[in-house]
């Protein structure tokens, strides 16, 4: 407790002359910085998550106001990275503990706070194999098969990976692997994790190494009952009709919406995109049947629409195109309807 | 004896007792006494034993079913007195029945109110009907047990896995402490895996062969003989290792062999506490049938991972190499091969280093051969382990390229077209790098300047494996610290999908991606653009797909 407190100030001024370093793609200013904080005693559990994590934070937030490109944002996470390979190149205790496998869910690329993950289990005494970003799933069981380890962390940043995340974790505990699940993906209070019948779930790294070594996953899962609420098929056939839905939207959008007449050709790639991204959010919500998951995305996603000159009314739009052509959908029409004015809601606050 | 008195099959009379305890409530109810004939014949009447007690629970009278039952039970003295307390509980609610042990016997007991201020104790021998119900709850256990066990042996292929739930179930259901012992695997050690009821960490550990010979058994057990006295019961013959710390002497041991697929998979040791239930013959049946399924899954787990290693020793070869940090250079690559288990497939890259001490340039190439999967990367390894062969005698991309060729048309398997991308790096004292590029049949790499434009390198060339002469265009390029040459494989431009599902990715898509990357370390930008094709492809799986990005870090030192 104490040297947490000790190293909290010194380690909040360091922040700031992290951040400033990565966002300058500084890789030795970073490193030097964060081995010489290592040995002035910092403890590398407390580098990796009370400076490097937070700063990866800050990049997103960053990013999302529009202060940061997105070259900016990824050069400086590239840039955290090396800083944590050259921490844990430093500490290396032997290991003590089982055998864990650390892996993102397939399509995952936010891989640093899984990595993270892993290498604060490295630090406690695991056993640790980390697959990296986009593990897919054939891959990551021929894995367990292989090295049968204890448990697997699997990471889930976006809850769009949700459905793979389920599908991923279900064959785990069908090879017998218990999962501890973690990442925002599954929810600021990890609701999803349990929704889809993970054995475990950790909100940070530190948590998730305390769960593991308190024994808190069973030796064997327990077999989950399938979700009852994907019988409609909405979700279903939500994603299977995605790309005729979203060529669609563009063409309604494009009369419902009259500034569009003006967009260029990648003005339009992107709005197909933006479209893109709010059909996947809510075949997400549809997946594990949650009106928050989507309204938080159309809030977040009209500030930081709004932070790059995409008025409120074009995601409301969006929107209402949708909830048109979803007819047969009264489960995501209705999702719709609190979204819309989630972003009426959003734009109120942001707009003044 | 009072247990000889109701032989005679009559009931038992309290003599004077009945008559001072019936008579009080009779007198009131108006004098309608059951007479003592009556009441005898009453008692003698129920199908049940039947004692009848006074308000004093004074036992009045019981009949012939009850004397033969409870033959402590005499009238005239408290019903609970002579050994019978247990029975006849005075604490158990009024008509509802209990089960009681009474010697070998097992009684079923039910109290009622007889009359006003009587009580009747019902009893019935339940000793056969207990039994069966016993057995068959037993047999119930036993079958789910079994249930239970198969999907968790059989969901892992992994030996360790098998071999932890195997004693993990056999905790505490068949023993106090379960150990799998693996068969030894050509050495002269083997290893072990124990749970043991109430501590919750599983133990592992080595023992020599010699040590798994002292135990009666085991050894045969091992050798996938059936062990000779499968039960022995000399504690002084259990050798340290075999129990946990803190045990204590074991009671009981089961050796039983682990049947597997022809080949023996280990045997498992079970063992029970001193004070613990002898293994008898149905825990024996059932610790048979267990061992052959635990058996069968370890020795298939067994299997896979023999196959499993010799694979990745196949394959090691075939995957990408580390790329480490070159003077003046840096270099990053992806790979994500269409087959997802074993990540190998027909697309590659390659980084060859001049060996110590000798001129030469580090080359790099990105290659795609005919085709998918592991056919496809075996002839990828082909021509990466040509390549480093024609290394030793030729250095010059552009001179590399025919010899390739050369090679591949002796190549003996049918369509062994390959296309690819040579570049020879060279880095400058002015931290530029200068890069001989050699193109075959491959799109040619894309160069990101400092400005964020983006170009195609010159090189052009026909692929490699189909005519005997190549036609060959190389090229020079000259980056720039910071600027970035990508090479990449068509898995990345002709991939389908996008909002519509249906559109191409496209050479002008991987440009402009390319282009937002200005200034960003090379790891960065081949991840950046893995994720954007990913993305594209939209949790589809088409082709192989292959980066590799070469960076130029700035003057050295």
């Amino acid at each position: 407790m104490s040297r947490l407190t000790l190293a909290a100030g010194g380690l909040l001024s360091a922040g700031e002359r992290y951040l400033e370093r990565i966002g300058e793609t500084d890789e030795f200013g970073a490193v030097d910085l964060v081995l010489g904080l290592l040995d002035d005693g910092v403890p590398a559990e407390s580098l990796l998550l009370e400076l490097i994590a937070p700063a990866q934070r800050r990049i997103g937030e960053l990013w999302a106001a529009n202060r940061w490109s997105v070259a900016r944002e990824h050069g400086a996470t590239a840039i955290s990275e090396r800083a944590v390979a050259a921490i844990v190149a430093r500490v290396r205790p032997e290991p003590v503990l089982g055998r864990i496998t650390v892996a993102c869910t397939d399509g995952e690329y936010h891989a640093l706070p899984t990595r993270l993950v892993a290498e604060v289990l490295r630090l406690r005494g695991w056993r640790v194999d980390f697959l990296g970003a986009s593990v897919p799933g054939p891959h990551l069981i021929t894995h367990l098969h292989q090295t049968g380890p204890d448990a697997v962390a699997l990471g889930c940043a976006l809850p769009t990976r949700l459905p793979r995340a389920h599908a991923t974790l279900t064959a785990c505990q069908a090879v017998g692997v218990p999962v501890l699940a973690g990442g925002s993906g599954f929810g600021a209070d990890g609701r999803f994790a349990g929704l889809l019948g993970a054995d475990g779930w950790a909100p940070t790294a530190d948590v998730a190494a305390d769960h593991l070594a308190a024994g808190g996953l069973p030796a064997f899962p327990v077999p989950r009952d399938p979700l009852a609420h994907l019988s409609d098929e909405e979700y279903t056939q939500l994603t299977c009709r995605r790309g005729a839905l979203l060529t669609g939207a563009m063409t309604t959008l494009a009369a419902a919406y009259p500034p569009m007449a003006a967009y260029t050709a990648r003005q339009l790639e992107s709005t197909a995109e933006d479209l893109g991204h709010i059909l996947d959010f809510l075949g997400a919500a549809l997946y594990v049947d949650d009106a928050r998951l989507f309204t938080d995305f159309i809030s977040w996603t009209t500030g930081v629409l709004l932070a790059r000159g995409v008025p409120v009314r074009a995601v409301e739009a969006g929107l209402r195109v949708f909830h048109g052509e979803l007819r047969d959908f009264p489960r995501a029409r209705h999702l719709l309807l609190q979204a819309i004015e989630a972003a009426h809601t959003a734009g109120a606050e942001l707009e003044i | 004896m009072i247990a000889a008195q109701p032989a005679d099959e009559t009931t038992r009379l309290g003599g004077d007792h009945l008559e001072e305890t019936t008579r009080a409530p009779d007198r009131e109810s108006g004098g309608r006494e059951p007479g003592r004939e009556l009441l005898r014949a009453i008692v003698e009447a129920s199908g049940e034993g039947m004692v009848l007690c006074g308000p004093d629970d004074v036992v009045v009278m019981l009949n012939a079913a009850a004397a033969r039952l409870v033959p402590e039970v005499v009238p005239g003295r408290p019903v609970g007195s002579g050994g019978a307390g247990a029975l006849f509980d005075l604490g158990h609610p009024e008509g509802e029945s209990r089960e009681s042990g009474h010697g070998a016997q097992r009684l079923r007991v039910r109290r009622e109110s007889f009359g006003l201020s009587h009580r009747a104790w019902y009893l019935r021998d339940v000793t056969d009907e207990s039994a069966r119900t016993d057995a068959l709850l037993a047999e119930r256990r036993r079958t789910r047990f079994l249930m239970e066990a198969g999907p968790r042996l059989s969901a892992s292929l992994n030996t360790r896995r098998c071999a932890r739930a195997a004693v993990e179930l056999a905790v505490p259901f068949l023993a106090d402490a379960a150990m799998v012992v693996l068969p030894l695997a050509g050495l002269r050690q083997t290893s072990w895996l124990r749970a043991t009821a109430r501590r919750r960490a599983l133990e592992e550990g080595t023992v020599s062969a010699a040590a798994a010979a002292q135990v009666p058994g085991l050894a045969e057990a091992l050798a996938g003989f059936p062990p000779a006295p499968s039960r022995w019961l000399d504690p002084a013959q259990v050798p340290g290792w075999l129990l946990p710390e803190g045990f204590g002497q074991a009671g009981h041991l089961l050796v039983t062999p682990l049947p597997g697929n022809g080949v023996p998979a280990g045997a498992l040791v079970l063992a029970r506490h001193e004070d613990g239930a002898p293994f008898d013959e149905e825990t024996e049946t059932l610790v048979r049938m267990f061992a052959a399924r635990a058996g069968t899954a370890i020795s298939a787990a067994t299997l896979y991972q023999e196959q499993s290693e010799t694979n990745a020793i196949l394959t090691g070869g075939l995957l990408p190499p580390e790329l480490p940090a070159l003077a003046g250079v840096r270099l990053a690559g992806s790979l994500r091969a269409a087959q997802q288990t074993g990540l190998i497939g027909g697309d590659f890259y390659d980084l060859c280093l001049p060996s110590p001490g000798t001129p030469g340039e580090p080359l790099v190439v990105l290659g795609d051969v005919c085709g998918k999967g592991a056919r496809a990367a075996v002839l990828a390894g082909q021509v990466r382990q040509s390549l480093r062969t024609l290394l030793l005698l030729e250095s010059s991309p552009e001179r590399l390229v025919p010899l390739l060729n050369r090679s591949l048309l002796a190549c003996p398997s049918p369509r062994s077209y390959v296309t690819l991308v040579l570049g020879a790096l060279r880095t400058g004292q002015d931290g530029h790098v200068r890069m001989n590029l050699a193109v075959a049949g491959h799109p040619a790499p894309l160069i990101l300047r400092g400005d964020g434009t983006v170009q195609e390198a010159g090189a052009r060339g026909s692929l490699l494996g189909a005519l005997k002469d190549t036609v060959l265009t190389p090229a020079v390029v000259d980056l720039a610290p910071g600027e970035v040459c990508l090479f990449y494989s068509d898995g990345i431009t002709e991939a389908f999908g996008g909002p519509s599902g249906r559109e191409m990715y496209g050479l002008q898509r991987l440009k402009n991606a390319l282009s937002t990357c200005a200034g960003m370390p090379v790891s960065a930008v081949v991840e950046r653009l893995e994720q954007i094709s990913t993305d594209w492809l939209a949790g589809t799986t088409q082709d192989d797909r292959a980066l590799l990005a070469v960076q130029a870090a700035g003057p050295v030192g």
